[in-house]
């Protein structure tokens, strides 16, 4: 072992290059992976276990589940775009395709929420049925990642406003973009599992 | 406006918990008065509440789990004296829902309490030290990592008194843990517990893998990595890939219990199998979580204590990896009963009996490291002897359990509690305490007594084997576990040598606070002035002892697997540096305290459905986090000024010739 003299700028002096926290984030998503795993798997157990309540092919409105699909897809897209206009150092661009991310996301949750109270009042909520508990549990979860979602990216236009495109605004915005790409692949795999598979013939 | 608490809440008609109640209160009391008497809060805000130091933050998990054995073993105690006692008619002194609950909590409180914060704190003070980093990757989240499990364990302690804990055995196994045959909040105490803590747990698992792969020293690649080091790469990762499962199980059986569904009920379609499979999913990993680390000690240990390296460092690293992915295949023998088949559970008995195969591995090369090594037997290496001969012993009842037919006879019985003490005392603990005599001169600088430590070492092992051999003989003699009275009198005498063996073991957990308490009397006697007082041969050996609050003025470069005993053949080591440079640190924060301290109100009020207090504290949460993200003053350098005058202190502190610690050790004995 020889010791030498670290140069300024050696990764290791520095606490949060950035790098480190895309790392932790990645890994972090992994885990959260891993919670809707084990919701697939329990939906996968319990889907078809209606206990003599109404199944999934007559509660659920295929259109409509497409259209929330479709304003998450294109949410994806619009924080895409705000992040090409951060590459390019444009504030404004940016927190304006961010707002309307936020905009598609409430769109969504919207949806969910009308659909989910829509269910409930036609006498289908969480309780009817082990098929529907597993279904609110797991749309549910997605929900409220959605959710969360929306108050980092309100947080994020105040703090790229407030501070600028520095080191952290951008490492947090990587962050917030990984995690709302990531919601929408979730949400692909809930739009054909949980939807899609009750409309196989 | 309180939920469903109201003072009917507090057990005032249970003698037992009264007096504990008194006895913590006034504990308490006497601590704050003393902390109050010597000026101390400041100090204790400062420096460690608010610490992201990982060493502090280290020191503070092993406080915690020391605290917690204490109540854990307690419970321990009382349920050997149950059954001790409660044959021949005779019901014992504990009437059935309290022993249920004492049952109940030992488990929950030893591995989740005890073993996982003792685990989490020696990755925490031993692994930025042994790769060369000055912090982990993420000291707030460290810092936030602590402080919900230290929630998560208050809450624990909070059901004895206000209200009551689950009876439904460590694992919560619905439908007995439904709302309809569990009314009360002990489950709900139970679930939030551990979910405030398993989120400390996951985060922290993160953050040690980041910090394992992202902060190594310049030079030292993976197959450069001391093996405590791997082992905790392995355990980390094990947390990342399985207590998400157990935080999202948790919360589907709170959406049964709160929100009336059905996943684990009997009615409408619930499924409790799933419960059971998707908890031991968690559940298997989650031993090898704990028993990794305590392997990558020994190895460290036996190493250090014999002057040798390491026999066979490689396979030690491939037999980690591969338990690690086998750890994933063998959850079912938990629960072969349940009627999978024939094809199903021989497959899962034979991928837990492959798992002896790396874990003999591991054995043999320890055996081999002391094969003609000069060893020196501190009680570290005591430990590890008797770890390696009583691991055996309950590797071998664990490869027994793992064949079905067995397991049809042994489930649920006392053999299987015998199994997994053996291994968890005989393992973990073991390990756990060889490494705190190990490590400790690297965090304050002094030597444990030995005298005090080799005590302990012979109170443990004696009473471990008195307390759980009859045991064996019980489960094969047909007796159930968690049985709060019996009528077969020939089971007394058995259980009798047993409660023994637990008071054998209780004058080792005395001889434990005594050495501390003589060692830190003593400390000036037994000063780490070298900053390696065993001869050691990793990294963390080379800073000095306490290791600085920045662990290495100088971030080495790294060019062999055992870099300080190889710096020390070529007279490298202890060679002042000419020049110091200014250092990058995080700057200590308030904030994971307050967010922790926070989500403590918020898991309360969820117990006891206080919903106005639920809201407040979750929306609190969120705020304080938020907030967090606008300080911008979270780092600072330590001038090189200030690095020097440390460091110069530190060469001249320096004995001026350097007798091998070995030779010192020899002396000293």
């Amino acid at each position: 072992m020889s010791t030498t003299l670290a140069t300024a700028g050696h990764g290791h002096a520095e606490h949060d290059d950035g790098s480190m926290t895309t790392v932790g984030f990645w890994i972090y998503l992994m885990s959260d992976c891993l919670i809707f795993a084990t919701l697939f798997a329990t939906f996968g157990v319990l889907a078809g276990a209606t206990a003599g309540g109404p199944g999934g092919r007559e509660l659920f409105g295929l259109p409509f589940v497409l259209t929330e699909t479709m304003l998450l897809l294109l949410s994806s897209f619009t924080f895409g775009a705000g992040m090409l206009g951060a590459a390019a150092g444009r504030r404004r661009v940016l927190v304006g395709w961010l707002a309307i991310t936020f905009l598609l996301g409430l769109g969504f949750i919207a949806m969910e929420v009308h659909e989910f109270v829509e269910l409930i009042h036609d006498g289908a909520g969480p309780s009817r049925s082990a098929f529907l508990s597993a279904y609110f549990g797991l749309v549910g979860t997605h929900g409220l990642h959605v959710l969360s979602g929306l108050v980092w990216l309100g947080v994020m236009m105040h703090q790229v406003l407030r501070f600028g495109l520095d080191g952290i605004v951008r490492r947090r915005l990587a962050c917030l973009s990984l995690f709302w790409h990531f919601l929408d692949l979730i949400w692909i795999c809930v739009f054909t599992f949980v939807y899609l598979r009750e409309f196989t013939p | 406006m309180f939920g469903k608490l109201d003072l009917s809440a507090i057990p005032f008609h249970e003698p037992i918990i009264m007096g504990t109640l008194v006895i913590v209160m006034l504990g308490g009391a006497a601590l704050i008065a003393a902390i109050t008497y010597y000026r101390k809060w400041t100090y204790l805000w400062r420096e460690w509440l608010t610490s992201v130091d990982h060493k502090r933050i280290g020191v503070m998990y092993i406080i915690l789990a020391l605290v917690m054995l204490l109540r854990g073993f307690a419970d321990a105690l009382m349920m050997r004296a149950q059954q001790a006692i409660a044959a021949n008619g005779s019901t014992g002194y504990l009437p059935p829902h309290h022993y249920d609950q004492i049952f109940t909590a030992h488990g929950v409180i030893m591995i989740f309490f005890v073993a996982t914060p003792l685990i989490l704190g020696l990755m925490n003070v031993v692994v930025p030290l042994q790769i060369g980093a000055r912090d982990v990757a993420f000291p707030f989240v460290n810092s936030l990592s602590f402080w919900l499990s230290a929630v998560g364990a208050v809450l624990v302690m909070m059901s004895m008194f206000v209200g009551d804990f689950a009876a439904t055995g460590w694992v919560a196994y619905p439908p007995l843990s439904e709302l309809g045959y569990s009314p009360t909040v002990g489950v709900d105490y139970y679930i939030w517990s551990l979910q405030v803590s398993g989120l400390g747990t996951l985060l922290t698992g993160i953050n040690l893998v980041v910090t394992i792969l992202r902060m190594r020293a310049p030079g030292m690649t993976l197959m450069r990595m001391p093996v405590f080091t791997w082992t905790a790469l392995i355990t980390n990762i094990l947390i990342i890939g399985v207590f998400p499962v157990l935080t999202a199980t948790l919360a589907l059986l709170s959406a049964d219990r709160y929100l009336d569904m059905h996943f684990f009920t009997n009615e409408l379609g619930g499924n409790a199998m799933m419960y059971i499979n998707l908890i031991w999913v968690w559940g298997h990993p989650e031993v090898y979580i704990l028993i990794l680390p305590c392997f990558g000690a020994f190895s460290e240990i036996i190493s250090t204590f014999s002057g040798k390296p390491l026999f066979g460092y490689k396979s030690m690293v491939y037999a980690t990896s591969s338990i690690g992915v086998l750890s994933f295949f063998v959850w079912l023998h938990h629960f072969f009963t349940m009627g999978s088949g024939a094809n199903v559970n021989a497959f899962f008995g034979i991928m837990t009996s492959i798992i002896s195969i790396p874990t003999g591995v591991k054995l043999f090369n320890w055996l081999f490291t002391m094969f003609r090594g000069r060893i020196r037997y501190h009680s570290s290496v005591w430990w590890t002897i008797g770890f390696m001969v009583t691991f055996a012993i309950g590797g071998m009842t664990g490869v027994l359990l793992a064949v079905p037919g067995a397991d049809f006879v042994l489930h649920n019985s006392l053999f299987l509690v015998a199994h997994f003490h053996n291994v968890i005392i005989g393992g973990v603990l073991f390990g756990c305490l060889a490494a705190i005599g190990f490590w400790f001169p690297k965090v304050f600088g002094f030597t444990l007594n030995e005298f005090w430590g080799k005590v302990s070492f012979w109170c443990w092992l004696v009473g471990f084997y008195l307390a759980f051999m009859p045991l064996y003989v019980l489960g094969l003699d047909g007796m159930t576990r968690r049985m709060n009275h019996y009528d077969d009198p020939a089971w007394q005498p058995w259980l009798v040598v047993a409660l023994i063996g637990a008071l054998v073991i209780a004058c080792g957990i005395a001889a434990l606070g005594i050495q501390l308490v003589v060692s830190i009397r003593n400390r000036n006697a037994n000063l780490d002035m070298t900053g390696d007082p065993w001869d050691g041969r990793s990294l963390e050996w080379s800073t000095a002892s306490p290791a600085p609050f920045y662990n290495f003025a100088h971030v080495p470069v790294i060019t062999s697997l055992e870099p300080h005993w190889d710096a020390k053949k070529a007279g490298t080591a202890y060679v002042e540096p000419a020049a110091y440079e200014d250092i990058h640190m995080p700057r200590n924060t308030g904030a994971g305290f307050i967010i922790a301290a926070i989500s403590l109100a918020l898991c309360f009020a969820l117990v006891w459905h206080i919903w106005p207090l639920a809201i407040v504290s979750l929306l609190g949460m969120i705020i304080a986090f938020i907030v967090r993200t606008y300080d911008r003053d979270v780092d600072y350098y330590v001038p090189a000024a200030e690095v020097a005058a440390i460091e110069r202190a530190r060469y001249a502190r320096l004995p001026k010739t350097h007798p091998t610690a070995a030779t010192r050790y020899d002396e000293a004995a």
